[in-house]
């Protein structure tokens, strides 16, 4: 038997019963689609997610007050922790293998120039913070000045910023009115974008002990730490928890490498893509399940045709592939049909909605496939065995 | 040609044992035409399919020219009636889904023959069947007469030494029954050889040779004479 005429005679009973396949053929799409929309969903938030963070840069370590308890504990019940302060930052700044450390806190406040003004986010930072994030000054540089209550009011503004209030025109060397307090303009930001939802254009960078006055803070809402690149994450974290375990008295802050993060991060969206596909899975045995007794139905429906094929000279394995063969088509319909639906699902969104990554893996989308294959194969053997161990009289007889 | 010898089957049905042929001896020569009659449940069905080697004997033996076909495993048996055997039934058994053409086709598809060869195969016969303006249409477009001559061009296809018919007149008016065994009769000038199963004596009557069973086993075996065709 040619392969062209097992298509012909499997189409045939396609054709036949149209709506009855289309809806079995449906239910593998169904999980088929599940698990190419969402892993591609997925997949593209983890891309996303990556570059979003590494966009940092990767060797950077962020100590935070407050404990984050793991079992949920209230930090209010052993009383507040101590404020971040720049002595703080100081004391890490002397620790082996630190190349900067960045005192920092974010907050709103208007900024004027010249009878503009803008509400802007403003970044309390220290004077390395160009050198730590890869973050590039366009025009100017960072202040020079010491991290301490001496700075003086110097800003570096985002793009965005000089677009709005200065209509693009030079602003080095202006004075800008921020929150009411005059800050000469020192340097301009590269254009960056988004970063994790924040418009880094839009907002400007003040020294952070002039940023707690102005903000009205009492201590820092971080400091970044970054470290050589050929040290390990955990041996710098062992060191500053012990150094600032002894500035504090005890641990009153959370201490988070970017690198664990990242592994955190890359792990739970692991997860989640897995558990996405799971879900998807779950429908594929559903439509296994649809396979299973669609063949069936057919084998009791053709019980008569199988045993004219058996008196025409079918051997018992002909009548074997020709049913197994009819599942997999059935399925593999199916999974191509998902395939098209789960893809033009997820173009679909990226059209509509286009800061949603998409990213549909072609090793997931061979995989799927296959898996389509594999359950029509699965689903289909019973019942082909059925059809193939019938005895030829009988069956002629069924009717 | 063919040959059983002392050929017995039986079937359990629940735990009853029930004989449908009992020691069954007989010879059939190559370009016989053969009448099988009897009342329902003597036996003919069961004879037709152990000769078309559907069923295997419970006991005894089957030569088929020469060599004993009841030791031949599913592969070989599935060949023997692929090559050699063409059956008619009295539903006509067309795949409902399939075309006339296709249907014809058929054991063609299963022996594997190449596209080219199968097409000109059935054209050829669509004609001589006068089916060609049918070939198209599926079974359940067609007239019942056309329906048994589009299974007979579908049993003669492969060319096979032996038509075996069960009753093929059944499902037919007295006329188209009558068309269709001249057809099957035309057969026998090609070398077929050719066994009905028939209720009708008038038809039973038209062949050299006349068997006629009761309760699984062979009541008379008659050669007739007097060729009346
Ligand atoms: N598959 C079967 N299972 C059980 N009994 C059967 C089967 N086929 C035939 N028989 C029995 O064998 C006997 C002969 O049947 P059959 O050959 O069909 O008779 P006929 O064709 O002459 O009417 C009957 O008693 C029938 O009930
Ligand atoms: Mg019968």
């Amino acid at each position: 038997m040619y392969l062209r005429d097992l298509i012909t005679l499997t189409s045939s009973s396609f054709l036949t019963y149209r709506m009855r396949s289309f809806l079995t053929g449906l239910g593998i799409a169904i999980g088929i689609a599940a698990v190419i929309l969402l892993t591609s969903i997925g997949e593209g938030l983890h891309q996303f997610m990556l570059a979003e963070f590494s966009q940092f840069g990767t060797n950077i370590i962020s100590v935070q007050p407050g404990k984050t308890q793991t079992q949920g504990g209230n930090v209010g019940i052993f009383g507040s922790s101590r404020p971040l302060t720049l002595e703080d930052a100081d004391a890490l700044r002397r620790l082996p293998y630190v190349e900067y450390v960045i005192p920092g806190l974010v907050g709103n406040a208007e900024v004027r120039y010249e009878g503009r003004t803008r509400r802007t986010m403003v970044l309390g930072e220290g004077r390395d913070f160009g050198k730590a994030f890869t973050m590039k000054v366009q025009s100017g540089s960072f202040w020079t000045d010491e991290d301490n209550e001496q700075a003086r009011a110097q800003a570096v503004i985002g793009s965005k910023i000089q677009q709005e209030l200065y209509g693009g025109r030079n602003p080095l060397g202006s004075w800008l009115r921020i929150g009411g307090q005059r800050y000469r303009v020192v340097g301009v930001m590269e254009s960056k974008g988004q970063i994790l939802g924040m418009d880094m254009d839009d907002a400007l960078f003040i020294p952070a002990a002039r940023a707690m006055e102005l903000l009205n803070r009492p201590g820092l809402m971080e400091v970044n730490v970054s470290y050589r690149a050929d040290v390990p994450a955990d041996t710098v974290v062992r060191l500053i928890r012990a150094r600032m375990t002894e500035m504090h008295g005890r641990e009153d802050f959370t201490i988070i490498s970017q690198e664990q993060a990242l592994e955190v991060l890359s792990s739970v969206l692991d997860i989640i893509t897995f558990a996405v596909a799971a879900l998807g899975g779950i429908s594929l045995l559903v439509g296994a399940v649809g396979i299973l007794t669609i063949m069936t139905m057919a084998v009791t429906e053709r019980t008569a045709e199988i045993g004219l094929l058996r008196a025409l000279g079918a051997r018992e394995k002909q009548v074997l592939t020709l049913f197994l063969s009819e599942a997999m088509i059935l399925s593999a319909l199916g999974g191509l049909m998902g395939l098209i639906i789960g893809v033009g699902i997820s173009q679909g969104l990226h059209l509509l909605f286009p800061a949603l990554p998409v990213h549909t893996p072609w090793l997931y989308a061979v995989l799927a496939e296959l898996t389509a294959v594999t359950i029509g194969l699965a689903a289909g053997v019973a019942p082909a065995m059925r059809a193939a161990r019938l005895d030829p009289v009988e069956a002629l007889h069924a009717e | 040609m063919i040959e059983l010898l002392n050929v017995s089957r039986t079937f359990t049905v629940g735990d009853q044992q029930v004989a449908a042929l009992r020691d069954i001896n007989l010879r059939l020569d190559a370009g016989e035409y053969i009448s099988i009659m009897g009342p329902s449940g003597s036996g003919k069905s069961t004879m037709l399919n152990m000769l078309g080697l559907l069923d295997r004997p419970s006991s005894g033996t089957y030569l088929l020219d020469g060599g004993n076909v009841t030791e031949l495993n599913d592969e070989q048996q599935a060949r023997v009636r692929r090559e050699k055997i063409g059956f008619v039934f009295q539903s006509f058994h067309l795949v409902p889904r399939l075309t006339a053409a296709q249907n014809v086709e058929l054991p063609m598809i299963l022996a594997g023959i190449p596209v080219e060869e199968r097409k000109a195969r059935v054209q050829v016969l669509m004609q001589n069947y006068g089916l060609s303006d049918r070939a198209d249409h599926k079974p359940d477009q067609l007239s019942g007469g056309q329906r048994q001559r589009v299974a007979i061009a579908r049993a003669t296809v492969m060319n096979p030494t032996v038509l075996l018919a069960d009753e093929p007149t059944g499902n037919l008016d007295r006329n188209t029954g009558w068309e269709v065994l001249k057809l099957l009769e035309g057969l026998l000038e090609q070398g077929i050889t050719l066994v009905v199963v028939t209720h009708d004596a008038e038809i039973g009557a038209r062949a050299q040779r006349r068997i006629h069973m009761l309760d699984g086993r062979i009541l008379s075996d008659e050669a007739n004479q007097n060729d009346s065709k």
